[in-house]
């Protein structure tokens, strides 16, 4: 394998399901299916095996639903992750496995400090060198603020206005350094305008596809994975050069989760300037 | 109680401090808009914008509202946005150990409205004065400033900058002469107009049922300006008076003799064996036992020292180490003068300091920055000095005391 093979956590749905309610969209009345849910879950992974990616899988454990949600692990920069803690205690229990997982893939763990809340790549998001920050539903405005400090990175806090679209993940989706999409909706004046400033190009996501996950997208490359019902969306991808790949995963919408939500860019997400720099000084 | 105070004394203050590209981000506009449309007020005090792109910025802002329950409303809704309290302790106390002196590392007052913390409480520091130390009484749960000769032993001092927090003065920038106060000390200056805002302050602390107070040198009468003086008190418009041996004792001899330093003020030339009457004034004082006993029997018949007993205007005459005699109301223990001060500024909401430097500055020192002073003397120097040593909320006219006086008596009194 060498250095540009994109490489992303996954962790297999054997005990996803939905046994608590801490979004909108999770009703445990409901519930999900649960061969559906593998049959979706194996064809995402061998999309983006397709799409030449490697997939590296994290144990499932039983009483922990929404491990499959790998996004949430931690905020991936190099060689270091930001290791998540969650807002709600019922995901706080799948830490210590994210933990483990990165010490034993030498990860150099960074954790928060005590009374910060923080959800991984699910609330922050490269665009260039800029770090995009979700803030109010889940991960707390400080612990961006902190991040950025340690890293000395440019983070940029944007608030959530919309519990439906309570992660950033689930509203805006870097696709190069250069542009990403959103749903405007799901962001007050100050953030829309704040995104507007510091990402060179945007595409606009309407409500009812927002409502489906479209922006809860995985990039590989020039390839955008996924859920299936998003036509303006995939058109004005296409037409921005991207191939899109759109797959059913209604069993996880279902707990308020999409494609970008199953999995976490273990080398740096694509529209991550770091990522590129990272390469540049390894050389050829 | 001025406008002022009032907004001050009826609202709540807390101080947040919010870091990150908050510029960037625009948190630090949203936060600023967040606290108009909740109702309060913002004041920023400090902003220190990151020099690089990766660099973070801080800002530290104090948030005013109507009322505590209101302030902790807009203070829950900024924890949103990551302002975050400054102060999240208690004030510390050490009991004083010694008589007279403060504990080590004892926090040092200013002349501004200060508040200490209380069992989670902010309370604000009664006896606000410059150079003190803060004595809290934990069971009432209040703080006063307490000066170094004052500490008993055992009163719980505090020490260390915890939980002790400066309030932001509220100047009307720009509105009044007094609006924006300036340290610039010039002769050349409009005096008029200084010499109106004067007038105009006066009679707004009358009005607002505070006490003028007169600080005043013994130039007052060289100057034959005496009967101005004595017209403001006849008038209503004085209601302390604090001076030196020297002010009274020459207006005791203008009123007795004539002169001033032995100088005649009707025909300014010196008489003859005048160089005697300040002395043979104070010693007619001190037989009849003090000026009061002088006015009661009819000795001392005008001037100012006579219309201040006669009008009830409270006097503390501070000695000196040159003083003649002194007079028997003159305090020669500097520290129970300086107490006598203390108590008697109490309800004090403007002073006039005319011609006098060093009673200036120990006025200035014992007043909060919130009480405006107006600094008359023909020597910038003594301008400069109230300034120099923080009492800042002072104007300077640089000008000879009478025809400012003259002209003083004539717009309140009347020509």
């Amino acid at each position: 394998m060498d250095r540009t093979t994109p490489r992303i956590l996954m962790c297999p749905p054997d005990y996803y399901g939905i046994e608590y309610e801490i979004n909108p969209w999770m009703k445990r009345a409901v519930g999900a299916d649960h061969g559906r849910a593998q049959q979706q879950w194996a064809l995402l992974r061998r999309t983006l095996e397709d799409l030449g990616a490697r997939i590296e899988c994290l144990e499932p454990v039983r009483g922990l639903p929404d491990l499959v949600f790998t996004a949430n692990a931690g905020l991936i920069y190099g060689s270091s992750v930001v290791l998540s803690r969650f807002r709600h205690s019922v995901r706080r229990r799948e830490e210590p496995r994210f933990a483990a997982w990165f010490d034993a893939h030498g990860f150099e763990r960074i954790e928060l400090p005590a009374e910060m809340y923080f959800e991984g790549a699910g609330d922050a998001l490269f665009c260039g060198e800029t770090l995009f920050a979700g803030y109010r539903f889940r991960s707390d405005v400080r612990s961006h603020q902190w991040i950025g400090e340690r890293l000395g990175l440019h983070v940029l806090p944007l608030e959530l206005v919309d519990p439906r679209f309570y992660h950033l993940d689930t509203c805006f989706c870097p696709l190069t350094e250069e542009l990403a999409i959103y749903y405007p909706g799901a962001f007050d004046d100050y953030g829309r305008a704040v995104l507007k400033a510091h990402v060179p190009r945007l595409i606009e996501v309407s409500g009812d596809e927002a409502a489906s996950f479209s922006c809860n997208a995985v990039v590989v490359g020039r390839s955008v994975v996924l859920h299936q019902g998003a036509p303006k969306l995939t058109a004005a991808l296409r037409a921005n050069g991207f191939r899109t790949h759109e797959l059913c995963l209604t069993e996880f919408i279902k707990s308020g989760g999409s494609a970008k939500c199953l999995t976490l860019r273990l080398d740096g997400e694509e529209a991550a300037a770091w990522r590129r720099l990272a390469w540049a000084s390894a050389g050829p | 109680m001025t406008k002022t105070d009032q907004v001050v004394a009826g609202s709540a203050v807390e101080e947040v401090e919010v870091r990150g590209h908050i510029i960037d981000s625009l948190l630090l506009p949203k936060i600023l808009d967040r606290v108009l449309q909740m109702g309060g007020q913002f004041e920023i005090k400090k902003c220190e914008i990151g020099t690089r792109r990766v660099d973070p910025s801080h800002a530290v802002i104090a948030i005013r509202a109507s009322s505590p329950e209101r302030l902790r409303e807009i203070i829950g809704d900024l924890l949103q946005h990551g302002a975050v309290p400054v102060h999240t302790e208690d004030a510390r106390t050490v009991a004083a150990d010694l008589p007279g002196c403060f504990p080590d590392g004892f926090y040092s007052t200013t002349n501004e409205r200060t508040e200490v913390r209380i069992a989670g409480r902010w309370v604000e520091v009664a006896d606000q004065e410059m150079d003190c130390g803060i004595v809290v009484d934990p069971a009432a749960g209040t703080a006063r400033c307490v000066a170094m000769a004052d500490v008993e032993v055992g009163m719980p001092i505090v020490v260390g900058y915890a939980g002790v927090r400066v309030m932001p003065s509220q100047r009307a920038r720009g509105e009044t002469v007094f609006g924006f106060m300036s340290s610039e000390v010039s002769s050349e200056k409009p005096k008029a107009i200084r010499q109106a805002a004067v007038a105009d302050a006066i009679r707004e602390t009358r009005e607002a049922g505070k006490k003028v107070l007169l600080v005043g040198g013994p130039a007052i009468v060289h100057t034959g300006s005496a009967g101005h003086v004595a017209r403001l008190i006849r008038e209503g418009w004085i209601h302390v008076l604090f001076a030196g041996n020297a002010l009274a004792t020459h207006d005791i001899e203008q009123a007795l003799y004539g002169t001033s330093l032995g100088v005649s003020l009707s025909r300014g030339e010196p008489i003859e064996h005048g160089h005697e009457h300040h002395l043979r004034a104070i010693n007619t004082i001190r037989r009849l036992g003090g000026i009061k006993a002088a006015v009661e029997r009819g000795v001392l018949r005008s001037g100012i020292m006579y219309e201040c007993i006669r009008h009830g205007v409270e006097v503390v005459l501070a000695g000196s180490v040159r003083d003649d005699g002194p007079l028997p109301e003159v305090i020669s223990d500097m520290l129970a003068a300086q107490a006598a001060m203390r108590r008697a500024i109490r309800g004090v909401g403007f002073a006039l300091c005319i011609a006098t430097t060093l009673h200036s500055i120990a006025t200035g020192n014992l007043l909060p920055a919130w009480v405006k002073m107006a600094c008359v003397d023909i020597n910038p120097a003594t301008i400069t000095k109230l300034n120099d040593r923080g009492s800042f909320q002072t104007i300077g006219i640089v000008t000879d005391v009478e025809p400012f006086l003259r002209e003083l008596a004539e717009d309140l009194c009347g020509s």
